[in-house]
């Protein structure tokens, strides 16, 4: 029987009845050898059986019904359809010619989205799903709008946004039923790890790469612009949890300290050194400073979410503050990103090629949207440059007022919420690193670009998630969704393995005794083995288990790093 | 369309946009609850056992009923005490599996002979403590000597 998995042993683990089998009690001498052989040797003889008898219980646990996930995506439709309507009729007098398209596009893709999520994903958290069809459809209605203002923002396409929204709930269905089990995206850690950083690069070949407002962040491929940065953030969010959480002992414990925080031995300093060169040169060479700090900061908090140490979030900081004042003293085209920030509101720069007109008029639509704003249709977002995709924020700002941009960054919220609560549950270390991480890099983008539009940053080319005009950008966002429900699903999962401070009965045997976990409000990890070994085990679990089964075999809870 | 009706559309929207987020954020609430009386729960059960091994032992005041984790990863577990040994290690198969990168997968063994309990260093990498003495062999344990394993401490209790 090759199932050998410290989930087996959890629930005895901690009894004293249980944990020396083949030694009667009481009759130890210190002369004994030690009793126990190994942990993977007493659970090796489970069979089959004794898995339906420990699992038994399993069945018993009532999948939720989703009504709740029902009822929030009806009341997100309602959001998006009235939207459609409501700007036809106060721009036009009519329905927009494409509202019935768009309108059974989102039904569809909501209703498709819900289907496959019960099917295969069926304990998923229920929020995710309805908060993220609701911000692309608000989207979609802010895009409309500029699509039929009559001066027109030159590019803004529903129909094309909506398409996109299509194909990306395809991929990210696909992404959900292909990937059963997070954990087997460990395996791709340094598969993930290149092709990211190819990803990346990518639009620095020749004849591949193209350069659209000054940023070359795009290669075309069958006549299509993508921006494949969009996805090697995903690849590289995978890696990045694949390799902090194996090498997170080195990172976590070795190095001087020096007062309060432990600093990392220098040779551990090496990816971080290298992923910052990356994210420089990203910077200077293809001038994007949204990707360039997008990637930086994905990988301190995920570093930061593996070790727990915040000497890494201090070089971190370190590091951008150098590498940012290195090129704003050498590249004019980051110097000129910061004079425009610093200084929007000088004549002399507003009117300047590439100065800061785009912002001081994004502002001016805000301040023009004040409290409840002027209603959709009677703004004037088509004023200010790609109002459609990197300033649909202010656009949003200008129409729906401070009050539909509250709302609208509490959804955003929301869904942060409940990725970090899911990298919480989730009862594998490699699942707490990647959640965290994804759900920060949603959090992050969309701190970058909102506080760039607000001018709380430099500005810089990233996008409202979900929300701006953007094929790639919705896709990639909709992929790291799709993975968020999976993790989800695996945290939210009924499992007999005791969870952070529970406490798991012997075997079903009540009476034999427990281990009382956290008295104190922070409870204690009972169980859970973060050893390296025990993990790889996991991973060569023969796969013909049934996926139910199959879960609950992951070691018990273990803290995102060690302590 | 008249401007009230205007005005009541574009305040009847963003009221939409809040209903959706506070129906949202009460589905959490009521989630965190759900969670919070579970774990409520599971808590009282426990208490309730814990209770079990020290009812079945009578009272003679200086026998130790528990072993109490002070310090590192698990501070605060508590393991009943009864007639067979407690394995304290890394490996999952412990009956006390400890979360501490300086303890070996199978560091050290708390077992009664007698009235008496011993403590026996598994020959560890780095060590079992007893008070700031190193232990080799098997040393009787009373109740409320700190035992130092990696970077945790515990003691055994009345």
């Amino acid at each position: 029987m090759t199932v050998t998995s410290p989930g087996f042993t959890s629930p005895g683990t901690l009894s004293p009845s249980t944990s020396s089998p083949g030694t009667s009690p009481g009759t130890l001498s210190p002369d004994l050898s030690p009793p126990m052989v190994s942990d993977t040797s007493s659970p090796s003889q489970a069979t089959p059986e004794d898995l339906t008898d420990i699992f038994g219980a399993e069945p018993t646990f009532k999948k939720p019904w989703r009504i709740a996930e029902i009822f929030l995506l009806l009341l997100a439709l309602g959001i998006g359809i009235g939207g459609f309507a409501m700007v036809g009729y106060v721009m036009n007098g009519e329905l927009p010619d494409t509202f019935w398209l768009e309108s059974a596009s989102m039904v569809g893709i909501a209703l498709f989205m819900h289907l496959v999520i019960r099917f295969v994903a069926p304990w998923a958290d229920q929020i995710i799903l309805p908060a993220v069809v609701l911000v692309n459809a608000l989207g979609i209605v802010m895009i409309l709008r500029l699509d039929l203002a009559p001066a027109g923002a030159a590019g803004a396409n529903a129909i094309r946004q909506t398409q996109w929204a299509a194909v990306s709930v395809v991929v990210a269905a696909a992404v959900l039923i292909i990937l059963r089990e997070h954990r087997t995206l460990r395996r791709f850690t340094y598969t993930s790890g290149i092709v990211g950083l190819i990803l990346l690069l990518s639009p620095m070949i020749p004849g591949l790469g193209m350069e659209i407002n000054g940023a070359r962040i795009w290669i075309q491929i069958a006549g299509m612009s993508i921006q494949p940065g969009e996805f090697a953030k995903i690849f590289l969010a995978i890696f990045f949890a694949g390799y902090f959480f194996n090498n997170r002992d080195n990172l976590t414990l070795a190095g001087p300290k020096l007062g309060p925080i432990q600093f990392p031995r220098f040779r551990d300093l090496g990816p971080i050194l290298i992923v910052w060169v990356a994210a420089i040169a990203v910077l200077v060479m293809q001038s994007d400073m949204g990707m360039s700090l997008m990637l930086f900061g994905l990988f301190v908090a995920m570093l930061y979410l593996a070790t727990q140490r915040f000497s890494w979030v201090l070089i971190g900081f370190c590091l951008v503050g150098a590498g940012g004042y290195f090129a704003v003293q050498a590249f004019p085209h980051v110097s000129q990103r910061f004079d425009g920030w610093l200084h929007a509101m000088d004549p002399a720069v507003i009117d300047r090629a590439g100065g800061s007109f785009q912002l001081v008029s994004g502002l001016f639509g805000l301040a023009n949207g004040g409290l409840l704003g002027t209603g959709l249709g009677h703004g004037h977002p088509y004023l200010v440059p790609l109002s459609f995709s990197d300033f649909i924020y202010s656009s949003l700002g200008e129409e729906l007022g401070l009050t539909g941009l509250l709302a609208v960054l509490v959804v955003f919220f929301l869904i942060v919420e409940r990725g970090l609560r899911t990298a919480i549950d989730v009862r594998d270390g490699f699942g707490k690193v990647l959640a965290g991480g994804l759900a920060f890099l949603i959090a992050w983008q969309l701190f970058i670009i909102v506080g760039g539009v607000t001018r709380l940053l430099p500005l810089t080319g990233l996008t409202v998630p979900f929300m701006a005009q953007g094929g790639t950008s919705l896709l990639s966002n909709w992929i790291v969704i799709a993975i968020l429900i999976r993790i989800s699903n695996e945290a939210r999962r009924p499992s007999i393995d005791p969870g952070l401070g529970e406490v798991a009965p012997v075997n079903g045997d009540e009476s034999q005794g427990y281990v009382v976990v956290g008295q104190s409000d922070t409870p204690a990890i009972v169980s859970g083995s973060p050893s390296n070994d025990a993990t790889e085990m996991m991973d060569a679990l023969p796969r013909e288990l049934p996926p139910d089964e199959d879960a609950t075999e992951m070691i018990a809870p273990v803290s995102g790093g060690t302590q | 369309m008249s401007e009230l009706t205007f005005t009541l559309l574009r305040l009847g929207y963003l009221a939409l946009l809040w209903i959706f987020v506070l129906i949202a954020v009460g589905v959490l609430r009521r989630d965190v609850s759900t969670r919070a009386r579970l774990a409520g729960g599971g808590v009282r059960r426990n208490r309730n056992a814990t209770v079990k091994p020290a009812k079945d032992t009578p009272p003679a005041p200086p026998k130790p009923t528990k072993l109490t984790v002070l310090s590192g990863s698990l501070v605060g577990t508590q393991v009943p005490l009864t007639a067979s040994s407690i394995l304290i290690g890394r490996a999952p198969g412990c009956t006390l599996v400890i979360d501490d990168d300086y303890a070996s997968s199978r560091h050290a063994r708390i077992f009664p002979q007698g009235d008496q309990w011993f403590l026996e260093d598994l020959n560890s990498t780095n060590g079992t403590f007893l008070g700031d003495q190193q232990i080799h062999g098997v040393v009787p344990l009373g109740i409320g000597t700190a035992v130092r394993i990696g970077r945790s401490v515990l003691e055994l209790q009345g």
